[in-house]
């Protein structure tokens, strides 16, 4: 037998925004890391980088300060539109984005989140949609589906006990002040590119100060789903999807009163 | 009088911060202190400032941590209820370490207590009221000019030790008016806020992540003996007070703020009547005077505490005299008249007085 020579080449560089002294501490099979590099692609891709700050959110989320070579807070749970609203204002000409999970949309952030639409805040939210509470274990979230079990819905998510599903890219579309509302997912890779292309868009919006944009992720939880990484595709492709339809919500050039220019 | 005006306490709130180079005001509409952010909501434009009213007092005090956070002059002012509302904001913003400013008009009681006078947040104000053992600097003016000047060296305080600053006043304080002298106050160079978020480009291309959790280097006794460190530091250096004819006096009275000009006018009519009482009035709440509490409890061995509650300094006070002196209370029972208006007149504490001598 003979052996055959390994040649190594590299063909992909990591982005030059993300930070290579910290490994991605997520689970395996969670779809975060394809988005934080997503993320930073569009960055570098628009250009910002100098000028961008960057928040993450509590839980999961929080950890994302330490991934990217740009100024970044997190690790506060819900307030993280007050914060991003104070820090754009202070610096109009800063580039600004939130990461936020289910709860800090839906829950106890959810008075925030409207707040910032209402205003119309030229910045841009990434709103990561696992449909419960991964960092603390898989509780239900305002997002969970219904009929789905989690450590707080043991006998499956009931909407007479807790209501329905939250619908953020939606819910921001119905906004005056939002410039951009979609839902995308990165469970295929034709997904991925369309994803990119809304990410690419919604920070497109905030650089021409059109008003406040918002980019939802369906995003696997294996852990927390009790599903392997290949299930969690089919989950998000048969139900996430079911319930969340993908699509460009809003996508608008000029909003009166509030658009510069 | 060159230069001089006339002005409430919460304006001068307002001109204090535009002297300290404040252009940035969150905050959201309660009462005593709305005076306060109508004023900044008609001059900040007018500077290029931005002065957002945000849906409630947690934005408010997330908004004032998001704006400082990105190195800006900034600040908010709330009265009690909305200042528990912020705790969960100025927990954060102790962890991070971030200098901000908080004017806190206090009113009167829990819950929606009342919307008028009242010294019942004394503990809230010094022992915090969020989670995690942290410090925060409170400043308690009894003038309208102290509130001016007050204002300024809360900036300089909160930035030369990167630490939330609290200025305590109330209704009295806040609604007041009094004749002032609008003029800055010089004070010591400054840091660089080399850690603020601005993005990394204006800091030649060097990023900054900063985390809601103690990440120091060192870990957790990292955090800890830094945190010690700085408030002991704070402590030696800051400590402020006044005190008025105690060289002779029997009596010591110690008060804050609005009682503290209720007992200055007590002790002025008791020494018409040849009664020796001095005054004692912490200027700094926290870091509290107890080395000025202790020596002259020991030496005048007399202490009556007056305040507007009932009784949160005279814990301060008991706990820095110790047995050295015996400490009495005049409390918020000792008011003119049991509705709101009510108020503890320097008669009522004069009468006091009399009774323990």
């Amino acid at each position: 037998m003979t052996k055959k020579e390994i040649t190594k080449e590299v063909v992909c560089e990591p982005p030059r925004t993300r930070l290579q002294s910290i490994p991605i501490m997520n689970c395996p099979g969670c779809h975060y890391g394809i988005i934080i590099r997503m993320i930073c692609e569009v960055i570098e891709e628009l250009g910002i980088e100098d000028r961008t700050i960057g928040l993450g959110g509590g839980g999961c989320t929080g950890f994302w300060t330490m991934y990217f070579d740009l100024d970044m807070y997190g690790g506060v749970h819900g307030p993280g539109l007050a914060i991003a609203t104070a820090i754009k204002r202070v610096h109009p000409d800063s580039i600004v984005f939130a990461a936020q999970g289910d709860g800090e949309m839906g829950a106890i952030g959810l008075g925030y989140f409207m707040a910032a639409t209402l205003r119309g805040e030229k910045i841009t939210t990434i709103f990561l949609n696992n449909a419960c509470f991964g960092t603390t274990g898989g509780q239900m979230a305002p997002t969970t589906l219904l009929g789905m079990r989690t450590t707080t819905t043991t006998q499956g998510r009931d909407p007479k006990i807790t209501g329905f599903p939250f619908h953020g890219a939606e819910l921001a579309a119905s906004m005056k002040g939002t410039a951009y509302s979609a839902r995308m997912s990165v469970h295929t890779p034709a997904n991925r590119q369309k994803a990119k292309k809304a990410l690419k868009t919604a920070f497109e919006k905030q650089i021409a100060g059109v008003g406040f944009s918002i980019v939802e992720f369906l995003s696997a939880c294996p852990v927390n789903w009790h599903l392997g990484p290949k299930e969690c595709l089919d989950f998000i492709e048969n139900q996430m999807i079911a319930e969340y339809p993908l699509g460009e919500f809003k996508n608008v050039d000029y909003i009166e009163h509030l658009s510069d220019g | 009088m060159a230069g001089k005006v006339i002005i409430d306490g919460n304006e001068a709130v307002g001109r204090g911060a535009l002297l300290a180079g404040c252009k940035h005001f969150f905050g959201y509409p309660i009462t005593p202190q709305n005076e306060i952010a109508e004023f900044f909501s008609r001059e900040l434009p007018k500077i290029g400032g931005v002065y957002l009213q945000s849906e409630g007092e947690t934005a408010a005090g997330f908004m004032l941590f998001g704006g400082t956070l990105a190195g800006a002059r900034c600040m908010t002012a709330t009265s009690s209820p909305g200042f528990s509302l912020m705790q969960e904001a100025i927990s954060h913003m102790a962890v991070t370490e971030v200098p901000a400013v908080i004017v806190d008009v206090m009113r009167l009681g829990p819950g929606a207590g009342t919307t008028q006078q009242g010294q019942t947040d004394y503990r809230q104000a010094t022992k915090g009221g969020g989670h995690g053992a942290y410090r925060s600097i409170v400043l308690a003016p009894y003038s309208v000019q102290e509130i001016l000047d007050f204002t300024q060296w809360a900036f300089y305080l909160a930035e030369k030790y990167r630490i939330l600053v609290i200025i305590l006043t109330d209704f009295i304080l806040g609604r007041m008016s009094e004749l002032v002298d609008p003029k800055p106050l010089n004070f010591d160079h400054l840091p660089e806020k080399d850690w603020a978020l601005v993005g990394k480009g204006k800091k030649g291309g060097k990023s900054k992540q900063i985390l809601s959790g103690l990440m120091a280097p060192g870990g957790i006794p990292g955090y800890f003996s830094h945190q010690i460190e700085k408030y002991n530091r704070i402590a030696e250096t800051e400590t402020k007070y006044e005190t008025c004819l105690t060289d002779d006096a029997e009596l010591l009275l110690v008060a804050y703020g609005s009682s503290a000009r209720s007992s200055q006018d007590a002790v002025d009519m008791a020494r018409e009547k040849g009664i020796k009482v001095g005054l004692l009035r912490p200027i700094t709440l926290w870091p509290f005077p107890q080395k000025a509490v202790k020596e002259l409890g020991a030496r005048i061995g007399n202490i009556l505490v007056v305040e507007d509650s009932p009784g949160e300094l005279v814990e301060d006070v008991q706990a820095s005299a110790g047995d050295s002196a015996r400490v009495s209370l005049l409390n918020i029972l000792a008011r003119h008249n049991p509705g709101p208006q009510g108020l503890i007149f320097p008669e009522r504490i004069l009468k006091e007085v009399k009774s323990l001598l």
